[in-house]
């Protein structure tokens, strides 16, 4: 079984409001090393220009992969969670996500194609402002590996 | 200075279980391939594997101090998952050493970085580019 072409446009979203907190921006950053002030210290934040402590540039994962999953667990999409193996991902930032921001997240199939046994799934998620400013794009490419 | 053409300074950076552990509970991805050496073996991995996630956000690191030390300079950011880091279960774990070169310079400033990560010599980040401002 391999993913289901007819996925190709489908679209998930938005999803429920997630709020962006100072304790989660600075597990995050404590958790891949980050020290920046910017990230623990919203003083050294205000002065850097920024509302709020910042999430460093990989943080929007959290909110992007709980979009993508609304569709990567449908089982009509007929993907093989463990036989995936993730491709590619790419972030286009307007602005930094920071403490404060309650954002949403929609994601769309772009792309299925073969490539030999395996397949590739290229999603497209833009997380937004409640208020509907776009923060950010993330691309994923998911590969599933054929037999 | 970020001058087109110039190679920057590799850097290393770490991995070890409690990293994966750690990374595994901030970003809610439990895969059991990173965590679990049983099943990551069953599944024909060497052993636990690092989340890909975990070295992007290394390669984010390496690109953040590039910028002052400013995460929010990073405004685009783009890999390409080539190998996976396997991460042995030892005091030491596994290194990513990440090098990178000043790709081009935009007209709003902005300098685009091609950066590679290697673990013992095999690329595990390849076409792995962020766009930067400087200040």
């Amino acid at each position: 079984m391999s993913p289901n072409p007819e996925f190709a446009g489908r679209t998930h979203g938005p999803s429920a409001p997630y709020e962006v907190s100072r304790v989660k921006i600075a597990e995050f950053a404590t958790a891949i090393g980050e020290q920046s002030p910017l990230c623990f210290d919203k003083t050294a934040a205000q002065a850097a220009g920024y509302p709020d402590v910042i999430a460093p540039p990989t943080f929007a994962i959290v909110v992007s992969a709980a979009s993508s999953g609304g569709l990567v667990r449908d089982p009509d999409f007929g993907i093989n969670y463990a036989m995936v193996v993730h491709g590619e991902q790419s972030f286009d930032h307007a602005r930094p996500l920071h403490a404060g921001d309650v954002v949403t997240a929609t994601t769309t199939v772009e792309q299925i194609r073969p490539i030999g046994k395996h397949t590739s799934v290229m999603f497209r998620t833009e997380i937004s402002t409640t208020d509907g400013e776009l923060v950010c794009t993330a691309r994923n490419v998911l590969v599933e590996r054929g037999e | 200075m970020l001058t087109p053409g110039s190679e920057l300074e590799p850097r290393s950076f770490p991995v070890t279980r409690l990293d994966l552990v750690k990374y595994a509970g901030v970003s809610g991805d439990f895969n059991v391939i990173h965590w679990n050496e049983r099943i990551a073996r069953s599944v024909g991995l060497p052993n636990v594997i690092a989340h890909g996630m975990f070295s992007m956000a290394q390669a984010g690191r390496y690109v953040t101090d590039l910028a002052g030390g400013d995460p929010g300079a990073v405004t685009e950011f783009s890999v390409r998952f080539s190998s996976p880091v396997v991460v042995p279960d030892d005091d030491n774990g596994a290194v990513i050493e990440i090098s990178g070169t000043v790709a081009e310079q935009f007209d709003d400033g902005r300098v685009a970085i091609d950066i590679v990560a290697r673990q013992d010599g095999t690329k595990v980040l390849s076409r792995t580019r962020a766009v930067i401002r400087v200040t």
